[in-house]
């Protein structure tokens, strides 16, 4: 076994000095790639949908992924990077971008990729489906096609995380001859997506697996190099870790495995634990206080209990490690966080009980100031096990926590109505303050509605340094504005920010090039293979 | 009295499960004074294997002593047990009484309301039940009592038919007692022997059902129970065998000791062994 894998090393650094690298970025394997195999992995929970835009949750995300192409993808460092679009400029006015397509791009069904499916997608697709995507693309004054390789797309004012809306999983380019002049939610073709990826789509047994085989006609040379992806539907965890230990499938991504069974995966010497590819996403979590809850509204309280919460347990001991401390709103990896202003409450049980002997709620008889209640995320067991850690760390100040335990549908419906003391939450960052962070935090955007300012925080200086965020073109002006937000919401800490959430990609070391970019497994997947 | 303590002695099996049962009584009485904390504090590092000494069955993925886990759990279980088996016996014993005494078509009405009940998987039913009303002490506590009263009712109904013809009833009867007297004085406490060897084993059923909500994260989150310990612990249990295998230990004996009682009464309040003895 030993010996095979050590000869097929072998040859293969051979071959890399011999093969022309395809694309400079991918010149960084040190092997070459290699034609064939089929890769079986794990889809959880199983989608209702595989077409991106008309479901947007994560696992439509994995496998639309594969299917559809976005004009871009984003590095680790959220640098946007060619897609379907080879090159792109933006105007001295920060107005007007051009994206340059790449020609001979053909969907799965042989139709060309040109221009006018690219602002179809854009201008309608997306802009009538997705709620993230329309604020933004509403914008857009004006999109044009010059010729058939090439997209105008014109603003009505500077907007400069503008970029970050191209990805697969943010604008994922859809055939138009196919949903022009349809309802794109109940077009037939939906069940059998077309896209212009690498995959196609091939069978989908529901609560079985669904099949992708290569797309031949890939405008990539040589790409795709697997002959299948297989995802397979395992709706319980343990049976998902042994699948993976058992090498009946070789890669599993997002939450298929718990956050426990890591470590044994990392001792296992064929497999590879990753933990990039989440930069794009960047989710931070937190206690979800709402604001019209006393005594959560006086800051010493919040200040309080960010105080009372030893972060570095919560990572350690419930997630094992996987993810980062939070060191404020934005999350390390989104653009615009500034490590010299965020820092955060440190653990600190005497500071704790002095901000709230400060805000005048003395211990009871019973050594307890005050009674709130916390509504844990019913998102699985290790979320329950942070809630009754928030329990207990909060008795220890007299603070007495009274759980509360629902289901899915039932957690998103009283947060949404703000029927909740505090709770537990996480948020995707989208790379850039304004697209993920602001929500949370501005008053505008205080709504009876999931993932908005369901807290009720309301502070007008915070209102108005995100709208000069939002405004500016310049990035300066952006960095600066950021950098004073962070100051002011450590210091407020209108929600108590927890852990920058990561996920583990496990998968045999044999399979090469899996996370890329900032997509992590959400990329296409054109450049893996089996070495 | 010293009779039947006798023929109840007899059975060694019993015997040993009157102790066990003391013994977790017992545990459930002084858990405060042995543990003077709440089971759900962080008593040293997480997953401490058994045999540390300030944590003598080990911690959990919290740092939590299952130890202390284990006997404020006692609590909840000899809690719950007892709690949901009177309401169900009182509902059962009513329904039953009815049933059995007036006969007729409040009979068949009344039976096959039982039947309706019992055509229902129990365990299934407590879920939807406990789903529905959120989980806390009362909503579990009136879930086991409503899908355990059925058995209850056929029993009592099945001896009130039975007694009811009998001589020292009619005589009554004749006395020109009232009706509630006869119910009350004269058949239930004629009833009671096969009463109370079921009302054993339905605590050992309500201590089972309440474990199996607990373990399905249906229980009462801020109530320390053997069967959320199992829950939390099954996920971990390559890491951490103890935080399952000691509160199923608990389970185990306590639900055998009930069984155990419960033969050996069965057997002391029956005639016709008593008589061959």
């Amino acid at each position: 076994m030993h010996d095979i894998t050590r000869r097929t090393l072998l040859s293969g650094v051979a071959l890399t000095a011999l093969a022309p690298a395809l694309r400079p970025a991918i010149a960084a394997a040190d092997i070459a790639p290699k034609r064939g195999g089929i890769l079986n992995t794990i889809l959880t929970p199983e989608p209702p949908i595989l077409v991106l835009g008309i479901n947007n949750q994560a696992p439509t995300q994995l496998a639309g992924g594969k299917i559809f192409q976005g004009l871009l993808e984003y590095s680790f460092k959220l640098d946007p990077m060619p897609q379907l679009a080879k090159s792109w400029s933006v105007s001295d006015d920060r107005k007007t971008y051009t994206f340059k397509l790449q020609e001979n791009v053909t969907f799965h069904d042989g139709h060309k990729l040109t221009a006018d499916d690219v602002i179809f997608s854009i201008m309608k697709f997306h802009m009538e489906l997705s709620p993230r995507a329309r604020p933004i693309f509403s914008k857009i004054k004006e999109a044009t096609a010059p010729d058939p390789h090439t997209v105008v797309l014109t603003l009505d004012s500077p907007f400069e995380p503008f970029l970050l809306m191209f990805d697969v999983t943010a604008c994922a380019i859809v055939p138009k001859h196919i949903y022009e002049g349809t309802d794109f939610r109940t077009n037939p073709q939906n069940q059998k997506p077309i896209g212009s990826g690498p995959f196609q789509f091939v069978e989908w047994q529901r609560g079985n697996f669904l099949r992708l085989k290569r797309y031949d006609g890939y405008w990539v040379k040589d790409q795709p190099y697997l002959d299948e992806i297989i995802y397979r539907i395992i709706p319980d965890s343990q049976s998902r870790a042994l699948a993976l230990q058992t090498g009946q499938v070789q890669m599993t991504q997002a939450n298929d495995i718990e956050p426990f069974d890591i470590p044994r995966f990392r001792a296992m010497p064929n497999l590879e634990v990753e933990l990039k590819g989440w930069e794009y996403a960047s989710q931070l979590s937190w206690i979800e206080i709402n604001h019209r809850v006393k005594p959560l509204d006086d800051v010493r309280v919040r200040q309080a209990i960010s105080h009372a919460l030893d972060r570095s347990f919560i990572l350690n001991k419930l997630w094992f490690g996987i993810g980062k401390v939070a060191t404020g709103p934005i999350v390390s990896t989104t653009r615009y966080y500034d490590p010299s202003v965020a820092k955060l409450q440190a653990y600190n049980l005497d500071k704790a009980k002095a901000l709230l002997d400060a805000a005048g709620l003395k211990p009871d008889g019973n050594g307890v100031r005050f009674t709130i209640k916390h509504l844990a995320l019913p998102y699985g067991e290790v979320w329950m096990r942070l809630a009754e850690y928030f329990r207990t760390s909060l008795r220890k100040i007299g603070i007495e926590v009274v759980l509360e335990t629902t289901d899915a549908g039932a957690w998103a419906k009283r947060i949404g109505d703000w029927e909740y003391e505090t709770s537990t939450n996480f948020v995707s960052q989208f790379g850039d303050p304004t697209l993920g962070v602001e929500r949370t935090y501005v008053s505008t955007n205080i709504k009876k509605v999931t993932f908005t300012n369901t807290g009720g925080y309301a502070n007008p200086k915070i209102d108005a340094l995100f709208q000069t965020a939002r405004d500016s073109g310049d990035s300066a002006v952006r960095a600066k504005a950021f950098t004073e937000i962070q100051q002011i919401l450590c210091e407020e800490i209108p929600q108590i920010w927890l852990m920058e959430m990561q996920w583990p990609t496990v998968h045999e070391k044999k399979l090469h090039n899996v996370i890329r970019t900032a997509m992590g497994p959400n990329a296409g997947f054109g450049e893996v293979f089996f070495g | 009295m010293s009779a039947f303590i006798r023929a109840f002695a007899r059975n060694k099996g019993a015997v040993v499960g009157l102790v066990i049962l003391a013994l977790v009584a017992i545990t459930a009485a002084v858990a405060s004074l042995v543990f003077p904390f709440s089971p759900w504090d962080m008593q040293g590092a997480p997953f401490q294997p058994p045999g540390d000494p300030d944590a003598w069955l080990g911690t959990d993925s919290l740092g939590r002593d299952v130890a202390a886990g284990i006997a404020y759990g006692a609590r909840v279980s000899l809690l719950i047990g007892a709690v949901s088996t009177a309401v169900s016996l009182l509902i059962g014993v009513s329904l039953g009484a009815i049933a059995g005494y007036a006969g007729g078509l409040l009979d068949d009405a009344v039976m096959r309301f039982t039947e309706f009940f019992q055509t229902i998987p129990s365990f299934i039913l407590a879920i939807v039940l406990v789903a529905i009303f959120s989980p806390s002490l009362g909503s579990i506590v009136a879930a086991i009592a409503i899908v355990s009263w059925p058995p209850v009712t056929r029993v009592i109904r099945a001896e009130f038919l039975s007694l009811r013809g009998r001589e020292f009833v009619q005589a009554a009867e004749v006395l020109g007692r009232s009706r509630t007297a006869i119910v009350f004085r004269e058949i239930l406490p004629n009833a009671l022997s096969p009463l109370i060897v079921l009302a054993s084993l339905m605590v050992a059923n309500a201590i089972l059902l309440e474990s199996g909500l607990s373990f399905l994260g249906l229980g009462d989150p801020n109530l320390m129970s053997w069967g959320f310990m199992i829950g939390a612990g099954r996920s971990v249990i390559r890491l951490a065998w103890w935080m399952s295998v000691f509160p199923g230990v608990a389970i185990f004996l306590t639900v055998l000791a009930l069984n155990l009682v419960g033969e050996g009464l069965g057997d002391a309040l029956n005639p016709r062994l008593a008589r061959r003895r």
